[in-house]
This record gives structure tokens, sequence and C-alpha cells, in this order.
């Protein structure tokens, strides 16, 4: 896609994604707001997953922390809403450095494991601390009410309050990929030794992207407890985990369109198998898995490269 | 003591359970490469045709035996149908198959036998072994048997055998099998039936003490890979140690350490299994991967 086609659609999205709470239900606002959330969490776990290399199945647990991070400290501290969420990013960045020093030393399927059994934990932990975290009842918020005395519902303020989040985050990820650290990032999963032997320091780097990444998805996980206004330990539970994984191979590896395309899948699909068969919606959706992954193995925005190359060759070849 | 002792037995039996599915998941990444996440609700379904041959009136051996033969021929069908066409594509790609396949097998399974907990029967006496003032279940003690049978079994068919030559070669080196004249794609096939056959002997071994409903293996096969990461992926007789192991802990921490009790008790499994990827990636008795460079 030439870089003008690429302005062109992203502006086409960004003006339809601003007029779109004047044109559907609050209900349908919130499953918006949910797909931005998701789409940031994604995000997080494309540039760890899809640029690093590095495979996830415990981002969960980071969008936990987030979570947990902004309805304790409003509930417990009646601290503003919009700095819980810098609190909460912050949190998981310093986290997710942590966790990524010992995961230097874990590649793919092991890796995998260890986080996965990252995210096994985390509903027992949140239930254990139970004076902080309210146990398995979990803690109940209000949404906020929009400042300024915008004439703007909750649902309709949080969504464009979601949205401005999103759209810092995602212009902060396309330059951090795009320049010389995106280049060092991409170049240790493609080879680490020949990264490192061109003056790459892996180890720092690697720690650092999931740091980052794991500072996206806890800002994910901040923003959809103010979303939803309640947080309990099993909505954070190993398949959040998974679904994330599904999303970002479903939205397509190593894209930052892709974020978004992964997370309309999952918030739309499963609802979809539901209206198919109210026996067995969860074949349905595998059907729908599987079905994905034979026609684009490389997720939906690798699909949309194909064909706009495929689309630019032949502008190519008639104007020759 | 006699209470250490005690639990020390029973971690030894949950043990063994993990163990023999662990086993069918080293068995798939050793044959294919691939971890099969859909393994466990594999397990599930072979136990449910085990149980519809029961209801028809079969005696529970010629059951037993029907379901392995079924499961086989489904594992080589699924692999064939399900995995080939993603074959050759990135990891990943294979992965979100597998969790396809599984959730889909769950739903199925929900939808036929219905989410309603089924009592399944073991082959072994229900009256419990005494040993002095500790008792061992015999079905316990019959599930850690056929374990350790299936495992000589595999170890003699992948030790012993042309075809088992052939498969751990396949593996290993794809190029360089199929110049030899192996036919790569069916060797998979194989190795997903075989994996299907193990798993099925869990699902029997399990089903008696968990009951049978479709969501029966998830807290299993959690357990499975703890006990294969443990043991090391490229281990089967260390997938089964590795099982027995995290039986055993989980059992012993969750009845003297008090702060943690039975609530963080999966918690205690998983940090144990950390700090052994930490300090031995590769398992207990895993080869650690070399890489040409």
């Amino acid at each position: 896609m030439t870089p003008r086609a690429r302005a062109v659609a992203v502006a086409v999205v960004l003006a339809l994604a601003v007029a779109l709470p004047f044109f559907v239900s609050n209900f349908r606002l919130f499953q918006f707001t949910q797909v931005a959330v998701y789409a940031i969490a994604l995000l997080g776990l494309n540039m760890l997953t899809g640029y690093n290399g590095q495979i996830s199945l415990g981002h969960g647990a980071f969008y936990a922390l987030g979570a947990y991070t902004t309805a304790i400290l409003i509930d417990q501290w009646s601290v503003p809403y919009p700095l819980t969420i810098v609190v909460a990013g912050i949190l998981c960045l310093v986290a997710g450095f942590l966790f990524g020093i010992p995961a230097l030393r874990l590649e793919g399927l092991y890796l995998a494991l260890a986080t996965f059994a990252l995210a096994l934990a985390i509903p027992q932990i949140l239930k254990y601390f139970e004076h902080w975290t309210g146990g398995s009842q979990g803690i109940v918020l209000s949404k906020p009410n929009p400042p300024w005395g915008l004439k703007l519902s909750p649902d309709q303020w949080l969504y464009y309050f979601t949205l401005a989040i999103l759209v810092v985050l995602f212009v902060l990820a396309r330059n951090l990929l795009a320049g010389r650290t995106g280049r060092a990032i991409v170049a240790i999963r493609d080879n680490a030794i020949a990264a490192g032997a061109m003056g790459v320091n892996t180890a720092l780097y690697k720690s650092l992207t999931f740091g980052v990444s794991a500072a996206y998805t806890g800002v994910a996980g901040a923003l959809s407890a103010l979303a939803i206004a309640f947080v309990a330990p099993d909505a954070f539970n190993v398949f959040l985990s998974i679904t994330f994984l599904v999303g970002i191979v479903i939205g397509g590896l190593a894209s930052i369109s892709g974020a978004i395309f992964g997370a309309l899948f999952i918030q739309f699909v499963p609802n979809w198998a539901q209206d198919i068969s109210k026996a067995a919606p969860w074949a349905i959706y595998g059907i729908f898995l599987i079905g994905f992954m034979y026609i684009m193995p490389f997720g939906i925005a690798g699909a949309i490269r194909r064909v706009a190359a495929r689309a630019a060759r032949r502008g190519t070849a008639a104007r020759a | 003591m006699e209470i250490f002792f005690q639990q020390v037995v029973s971690g030894l039996a949950t043990g063994g359970i993990y163990g023999s599915v662990a086993l069918a998941l080293v068995m798939i990444y050793q044959a294919t490469d691939v971890v099969n996440y859909a393994q466990g609700e594999m397990a599930m379904f072979s136990t449910y045709l085990a149980w519809t041959l029961m209801n028809a009136g079969l005696p529970y051996w010629w059951a037993f035996f029907g379901t392995l033969v079924i499961s086989f021929v489904g594992g080589v069908v699924l692999e064939r149908v399900v995995i080939r066409p993603v074959e050759n594509k990135p990891i990943l790609t294979i992965v979100i198959v597998c969790i396809g396949l599984l959730v889909i097998l769950n739903s199925v399974a929900g939808w036929i036998y219905s989410y309603i907990q089924k009592p399944f029967p073991s082959p072994f006496p229900t009256k419990p072994i005494m040993l002095g003032t500790v008792v061992f279940g015999a079905h316990d003690l019959g599930a850690i048997g056929v374990t350790l049978v299936v495992l000589a079994l595999l170890y003699a068919f992948f030790r012993f055998t042309t075809l088992g030559l052939a498969m751990r070669a396949a593996a290993q080196n794809p190029v360089s099998s199929r110049l030899c004249g192996i036919r790569v794609g069916w060797m998979l096939a194989i190795g997903w039936g075989l994996a299907a056959i193990v798993g099925a002997v869990a699902g029997m071994m399990v089903a008696p003490i968990v009951f049978l409903d479709p969501n029966m293996m998830a807290g299993i096969l959690i357990y499975a890979f703890a006990s294969a990461t443990l043991g090391g992926f490229t281990s089967p007789g260390g997938a089964v140690l590795g099982g027995l192991i995290v039986g055993v802990i989980e059992n012993l921490v969750g009845t003297y350490v008090h702060f943690i009790g039975t609530e963080l008790k999966l918690t205690v499994a998983l940090a144990v299994i950390l700090i052994v990827l930490v300090f031995k990636p590769s398992g207990l008795f895993g080869r650690a991967a070399v890489h040409r460079v």
C-alpha cells in the first residue's frame, strides 16, 4: 500500500470511529469501547510476540495487574481515574521488565509455558490478597462522568477517552517500531546472534520490549476496569491470555493494524457464534478460528497486505 | 509421619494421572514438534467413546481396546484433515488451529453428551490396600501401573521397531528422511494417532476419579503441561516422573505450609516450574536444543 493510500485509510477509519457514538446504542458503544481496549492490549502483545518473537501466553496477568491497580487506587484512595491509568502503565512496565529478565533464558515453547504459568496463577493470587482485591467478590466501581460539562453519556465519554488513549499509544508504537529501536527488536526476532554481532544489546532490548508490551496491556486492563466498572479475579483466567494470542494471530502478527482486526474478531465473533448455534456456540467459534487460519495463515492484516501488493503489481503492469 | 506418607501416596496417585497426560503431550511433541493444546480434549472425547461402548453392553476390556483403536484412527484423521493444511505454516498458526480444535471437541462433547457428570467404571477392585497404616487406593495403583506399561510399550516401540525409528527420523530431520524413502507426512499422522491412544488411556484412568464431563481434562492438562516442563519435553520418562513430582509437591505444600493451604496450591506448583525453567530450561531430564548457526 502506498503511504498516501494508507494515510487516507487511517483518516477514514478515524472519522468513522469519532462519528460512531452518534449512530449506535449505548450497549453497542460499550462493545466498541471493549474493542478499543482489546486493540491496545493486542498491540502490546504483538510488539512482544509479532515483532520481537517472544511468545507470551500470560498477558492476561498484566491486563489483570493494570485493571486491579486502577480499581484499588480508586476504591481505596479515591485517586482521580486518569492518574490511575498512568500508574497502571508504569507498574506494568516495571513488572514486565522484571519478568522479561528470567524470560531471557527461555525460548519459544518454554517461554510460552512459563508465561502460561503466570496466567494460571493470577486468579488464585488475586483471591488470596482479599484485603486489597475484595477476594472473589471483586471491586465495584462507578463509571466516571464526562468532565467540563460535556453533554455526553458516561458510555460515550468513556468511548472517546479510550479512543484518545488508543490513538496516542498507536502513534507512539508506530514511531517506536519504525525507527532504530524497532529495527533492533525485529532483528532480534529474525536472528538474535546476528543482531548481537551487529551491536544490538539483545538482553536489554528483549526485556525492554517485554516491559513496554506489558505496559500497553496494563493500560488496556486499567481502561477495561473503568469501562466495565467492575473487576473480579475469574475474569482474568487463562482463557483471557489465550484470547489475546488468538487476537494477534487472527489480526496479523507484526502488524499495527492487525491489533484492530484482532480486537474486532475477539469481541464480536463469539457473539455471532452464539447467534448461529445456541447448542454448541464454541464449536462454531472453533470452526471460525480454523477457517480463518486456512484462508489467511498470516492473519487479516497479512491477507490485506497480500491483496494490496497484488493490486499494486497489476497497476504497474497496466501502466508499463 | 503417617500423615506425611499418606500425603506422599495420594500425591503419587494424582501425579500418575498428570504423568500419563504429560506423556501424551511429550509423545506428540517428539513425533511432530507441535505442542498439542487439544490433547486434553481428545482424551476426554475418547473417554466418552469408551462410555458409549460400555453403555452399548461391551465388557470393560473390550470397550477399552475398542476405544484405543477408534482413538488411533481418530487421531490420524484429525492430523490428515485439520492439521495437514497448516503443516508448514508459522508455529503460532498451528497453535491457533489446535485451540480451535480444543473448543470444537469440548463443545461437541457437551452437545452430544450434555455437561452433566457421569460416573465411569474402574477396572480395578474398589477395596483399598493397607500397608501398615498407609492406605493405597487400588485404582490409583492400577492407574500408575497402566501408565508405566504404556511408557514401556512406547519405549520399546520407538527403540526397537523400524516404524519407531522412521518416526524419530522424520521428526528430527524431515528432509533427509524423505530422501531415505520415509513418508514423513504419514509419520506425523501416526504420531497423532499414538498420542490419541495415550490420551485415551489417560482419560479412562482419570475418569473414575474425577467423573466424566466435558471439562474434566482442563485442570489436569494444566498440571500435565507443568509435569512435562519439569521432566523435559524431550523425555517421555521424565514426563511421567515430572508428573509424580508435581503431584507430591502439590500435596505436601498444601498440607505443611500453612499460609499457602489449598488456596495457593496451584500457584506453588507453578512457581516450582518457573524456577526449574530458569535454572534448567530444558527440564530435569530433557536434552537442551542445539542450534546450528
